[in-house]
C-alpha cells in the first residue's frame, strides 16, 4: 500500500516539478520581457474582475437559494433543489455556446460572469444546502428562546455556520474560473487559460505559454490563500449526536411569489435557455445532423477514455485512501496533500507540464493516448480520493482485523472487507472521474493524439466552424452522460458532511 | 508449560506509554480475565497478542513459538488465534452462514455451519439472516461461532458482553465459558467489569498504568490484593488502620484475625463488607453507633462510628440497623495490605 501510494505521489509531483522548472529555468530577462508586459496585466485585471464579481454573487445566490429550498415551506422543494443542481450536467462551454447563439449580444465580462454564475452556482448551492439540512435545529430553538427574531437567528446563528461550505464552494467556483477555457473563448473574454491555449496553438511549446502558466499558478495560490483567510480556522461542529429533527420550515408570507419567481428564473436561465436552444437546433437540423458514423466514433472515444481513465484513476487512489483512513500520520498527510493539490491546479497546467516533459524527455509519448490518460489521472485523482476516503471511513477497522484473525493475509482481508463494503463508493468514484473525463476539453485539445475526436473536442471543432446545428447532438450526448453525475455529487455532498 | 507467555512487553504511542514491561502467563485450557480501568493498556495487550500491533520491547510466545519479538514476528492471519470483538464485527455484507463460513476451509460446509450454530445455542434456521436482522446477543453468538470455526487454541474476547443488557450478559458469559471449556480452548477475556472478570476466569490479571500489577485466581485477588487500589478496584472494601500484635490486628472494629502472620506494629488491613455484620447490641462487644442509614432496596448503606472512626458499609436491608447501637461481628480473616 505504502509503496504504491508513494509511487502515485511521485507521479503527482510532475506538475509541481514543471512549475518549479519554469520558474528556475527561465532567465530573469526572459521573465521580465514575457511577464511584465501590458498583455499580462490585462489578463490579470480580467481575471480579478471575473473573480471579484462572480464569487460574491455566487455566494449570496447560493445561500439564498439553498435557504429557500431547504428552510421554507415552498411547494415542491425537492424538485426545486434538483433543478438547482441540474446545471452540473451541462458543461460550461455548452452553456456558453447555447447562450452565444440565443443572445449574441451577451459577451465580454457581463457574458463571462453570467455564464460562469449559472454554470458554477451548484458548487456553492450543494454544500450549503447539505449543511442546512444537518444543522441542529436545537440551536435555532435556543436562540428563539433567548428572544431573537427569525431574521436575527438567520444572521447570527445560521449564517455563521454556513461559513465553511460557502467558502469551500466559492473556492471551487474560483478555481473553475481560473482553469476554464471553452466558456471564455465563446464569450470572447480573455483569461490566462485562453491566452495560454492561444500561445500554444500559435507558437507551440514556447516559454511564453509556460510563463503565463506560472502566473496562473500564482493566481491559484493567491485564491487559495485568500479563501483560507476568509474561512478562518474555527470549525462549527455539531456538539453531541442529538436527535435529528426536522428543521423548522419558515412561511414566506408576502415573499412567497417573489421567492418562487426567483427559483424559476434561476432554473430558466441555468437550464431552460440551454436546453431550449439545443432542442431548437436539433429540430432545425432534423435527422440530417445525426451523422451516426461520426457521432458514434466520438461517443466511443469519449466512453473509452472515460472508462479506462475512471478505472485506473480510482484504482490508483485506493492505496492513499486506505492509508489516510487506516494509518494516518505525518508522512501520510504530506503524501495525501501531494495527491490533492493537482485538483486545485487548472487543467491547462497539467497539460502544459505533460507537453513539456514529453517533448523534452520522452518524445515518443507526445500526443499519445497514454499521456492523455496520465493527464486525466492527474486531473481527477483528487476527485477519486475524496470519494474513496469517505466511503472507506465508513467500514470499521474491526472487520479487517476479524478477517485477518480468520486466516486472511492483510491484502486479502482488506479486499474482502473494507473494499467490498466500499464498493458503492468505489463505483461512484469511478463514475465521477469518468464523467469528468467525458466532458474534459482543455487538456484533451492540447494532448490528444492526432485524429482523436471525443464528444467535447468534436463539439468544439464544430462550434469553431460556427456549425451550431451540427454541434447540438454532441452537446445533448454530453448532457445525457453527465446527468448521473449530478445525482452522485448531491449524494456525496451530504455524505461529506456526515463523515 | 504456558500456552501463552508475555514477557516484559512495552508499547508506546508517541509520548503515551500504553504498556510498560507487562508480563503474563496463560496456562492451556484455562480462562484468563484481564481487567483494568480504561486507558490501563488492556486493549493494547489484546491487540499485541492478536498481532495487530508490534511490541516495542519484550516477547510474546504462543504454543512454544515466538510470535512477536526480536526473533520473529508472525502476522495475525498465521497465528491461529481467534478473536471476538466488542460488537461482534460481523461482516455486514454476509449472511450468518456466510460469516461463519468465512472461517471454514470450505465456505459452503453446511454441516459444519449447523454444528457451530448448535454449539453457540442458536437455531440453524438463522443461517440465512443478515447481521443487521439479529439482536445484539445473537450477533455475539455468531461472532463466537465464526471464531470457533478455525479451531483456535486461544480465543481472545474483547469486551464481548459490554453492549448487552445485564440479564443477557450473564447468560452469554455462562454460554461462552461452557463452550470454551467444552472445546478445550484457552480464553482471554478483556473487560472493565470486575464482576464479570471474577465470575468468568480461572486466572485474573489486573492492569494498571500498562503493568500487570497482580495475576492469580479470582479468590486470591479478591481476598488478598497486593495494593489498596487493587482492593478497591475489585469491589467495596473497608480499609482500616490498626496495630498488629501476636498475629492479630487491633482495629476500631475489633480484633481482626489474619491469614498470614505479620510483624508487630502499625498495619493496614482490608475487609470485604460481607465480612462485617452489624447485629443487635450486647454488652462487651465492639460497638457501632449508627450515624445514618440510607435505604437502597436490597441493601442499606449504613454509616457508623466505632472507637472514634467513621465507617460506611453496605448491609442487607433485611437486618440493617437504622439507629442506635449495634454490635460488630467479623467473619473470616482480614488481609494485611503490604506497605
Amino acid at each position: 500500500m505504502f509503496a504504491i501510494a508513494g509511487l502515485v505521489t511521485a507521479v503527482n509531483l510532475i506538475p509541481l516539478g514543471f512549475v518549479l522548472w519554469v520558474a528556475v529555468s527561465s532567465g530573469w530577462d526572459e521573465v521580465v520581457t514575457l511577464v511584465f508586459r501590458p498583455r499580462v496585466a490585462e489578463l490579470l485585471v480580467n481575471t480579478i474582475w471575473l473573480e471579484a464579481i462572480t464569487l460574491p454573487a455566487a455566494a449570496v445566490l447560493g445561500v439564498g437559494l439553498a435557504w429557500l429550498t431547504e428552510r421554507t415551506a415552498l411547494p415542491g422543494s425537492r424538485w426545486w433543489s434538483a433543478l438547482m443542481v441540474a446545471p452540473l450536467a451541462i458543461p460550461a462551454f455548452v452553456q456558453s455556446y447555447a447562450w452565444n447563439s440565443t443572445v449574441p449580444q451577451l459577451h465580454g465580462l457581463a457574458g463571462a460572469v453570467t455564464i460562469a454564475l449559472i454554470s458554477y452556482l451548484p458548487f456553492v448551492y450543494l454544500p450549503v444546502a447539505a449543511q442546512l439540512r444537518r444543522l441542529d435545529p436545537a440551536l435555532e430553538d435556543g436562540a428563539a428562546v433567548l428572544g431573537k427574531g427569525s431574521s436575527a437567528i438567520f444572521w447570527r446563528v445560521v449564517l455563521p455556520q454556513l461559513r465553511w461550505p460557502v467558502c469551500a464552494g466559492a473556492l471551487l467556483v474560483g478555481l473553475h474560473l481560473l482553469g476554464e477555457y471553452g466558456l471564455f473563448v465563446l464569450m470572447r473574454y480573455d483569461t490566462f487559460a485562453t491566452a495560454i491555449v492561444d500561445q500554444f496553438e500559435s507558437v507551440y511549446n514556447g516559454p511564453a505559454a509556460n510563463l503565463l502558466g506560472g502566473v496562473l499558478v500564482l493566481c491559484t495560490a493567491a485564491l487559495i490563500g485568500f479563501e483560507t483567510l476568509l474561512r478562518g480556522d474555527r470549525r462549527y461542529a455539531r456538539l453531541g449526536a442529538g436527535a435529528a429533527r426536522q428543521p423548522v420550515q419558515h412561511e414566506l408570507g408576502v415573499w412567497f411569489w417573489p421567492a418562487l419567481a426567483l427559483l424559476a428564473l434561476v432554473a430558466l436561465l441555468s437550464i431552460g435557455v440551454t436546453l431550449g436552444t439545443l432542442l431548437r437546433w436539433l429540430v432545425m437540423g432534423g435527422a440530417g445532423i445525426w451523422r451516426l458514423d461520426q457521432i458514434g466514433a466520438a461517443l466511443w472515444q469519449s466512453v473509452a477514455y472515460a472508462v479506462v481513465g475512471g478505472v485506473i484513476t480510482t484504482v490508483l487512489a485506493v492505496p492513499m485512501a486506505w492509508l489516510t483512513v487506516r494509518a494516518p500520520g505525518k508522512v501520510q498527510r504530506l503524501m495525501e496533500a501531494a495527491h490533492l493539490y493537482v485538483g486545485a491546479l487548472p487543467g491547462i497546467i497539467v497539460a502544459l507540464a505533460l507537453v513539456s516533459i514529453t517533448v523534452r524527455v520522452a518524445l515518443p509519448l507526445y500526443q499519445t493516448a497514454a499521456t492523455l490518460v496520465l493527464a486525466y489521472i492527474l486531473m481527477f485523482l483528487p476527485r477519486a480520493l475524496t470519494g474513496l476516503r469517505s466511503s472507506m471511513a465508513q467500514a470499521p477497522v474491526e472487520l479487517e482485523r476479524a478477517a485477518q484473525s480468520l486466516g486472511r493475509p492483510p491484502l486479502m482481508a482488506i479486499a474482502q472487507t473494507t473494499m467490498r463494503l466500499s464498493a458503492p463508493g468505489i463505483a461512484a468514484s469511478m463514475a465521477l472521474v469518468a464523467l469528468g473525463i467525458a466532458n474534459e476539453l482543455t487538456g484533451t485539445l492540447l494532448l490528444a493524439p492526432i485524429g482523436t475526436r471525443t464528444l467535447a473536442t468534436k463539439f468544439w471543432a464544430l462550434t469553431g466552424e460556427l456549425d451550431y446545428v451540427a454541434a447540438a447532438p454532441y452537446a445533448m450526448l454530453m448532457i445525457a452522460l453527465s446527468l448521473p453525475l449530478t445525482v452522485l455529487l448531491r449524494r456525496q455532498a451530504d455524505r461529506a458532511l456526515r463523515a | 508449560m504456558s500456552l501463552l507467555s508475555i514477557s516484559g512487553v512495552s508499547k508506546r504511542y508517541g509520548s503515551v506509554t500504553a504498556l510498560d514491561q507487562a508480563t503474563l502467563h496463560v496456562e492451556p485450557g484455562t480462562l484468563t480475565a484481564i481487567v483494568g480501568a480504561s486507558g490501563s493498556g488492556k486493549t493494547t495487550l489484546l491487540r499485541l497478542i492478536a498481532g495487530f500491533e508490534m511490541p516495542d520491547q519484550g516477547t510474546i510466545t504462543f504454543d512454544a513459538l515466538q510470535i512477536a519479538g526480536p526473533l520473529r514476528v508472525v502476522p495475525p492471519h498465521k497465528r491461529g488465534i481467534g478473536l471476538v470483538a466488542q460488537e461482534g464485527a460481523l461482516f455486514p455484507h454476509l449472511s450468518v452462514g456466510g460469516n461463519i463460513g468465512f472461517g471454514l476451509e470450505s465456505r459452503s460446509d453446511h454441516a459444519a455451519v449447523t454444528a457451530l450454530l448448535d454449539a453457540v445455542e442458536l437455531d440453524p434456521s438463522i443461517r440465512s439472516r443478515m447481521p443487521h436482522e439479529l439482536s445484539g446477543g445473537q450477533q455475539q453468538r455468531v461472532a463466537l461461532a465464526r471464531a470457533l470455526a478455525r479451531r483456535p487454541k486461544l480465543m481472545l474476547l474483547d469486551e464481548p458482553f459490554s453492549a448487552l443488557d445485564a440479564g443477557l450478559r450473564t447468560n452469554m458469559r455462562e454460554m461462552v465459558k461452557r463452550r470454551l471449556q467444552a472445546e478445550g480452548v484457552t480464553g482471554i477475556l478483556v473487560t472493565h467489569d470486575q464482576q464479570e472478570a471474577l465470575s468468568f476466569a480461572d486466572q485474573l490479571a489486573v492492569l494498571e498504568g500498562g503493568q500487570v500489577v497482580q495475576a492469580g485466581s479470582p479468590r486470591e485477588l479478591y481476598l488478598q490484593p497486593k495494593t489498596e487500589m487493587l482492593a478497591r478496584f475489585l469491589g467495596d472494601a473497608l480499609i482500616i488502620d490498626g496495630i498488629a500484635a501476636t498475629g492479630e490486628i487491633d482495629t476500631p472494629l475489633g480484633r481482626v484475625r489474619v491469614a498470614r502472620a505479620t510483624a508487630d506494629g502499625p498495619a493496614r488491613v482490608m475487609l470485604r463488607p460481607e465480612q462485617v455484620r452489624l447485629v443487635s447490641w450486647s454488652e462487651g462487644t465492639p460497638t457501632a453507633e449508627i450515624v445514618s442509614a440510607s435505604f437502597e432496596g436490597p441493601i442499606t448503606v449504613v454509616t457508623f462510628r466505632a472507637n472514634g472512626g467513621l465507617f460506611t458499609l453496605k448491609v442487607p436491608s433485611a437486618d440493617a440497623p437504622v439507629q442506635g447501637r449495634a454490635s460488630i461481628v467479623l467473619i473470616g480473616t482480614g488481609h494485611v495490605i503490604p506497605q
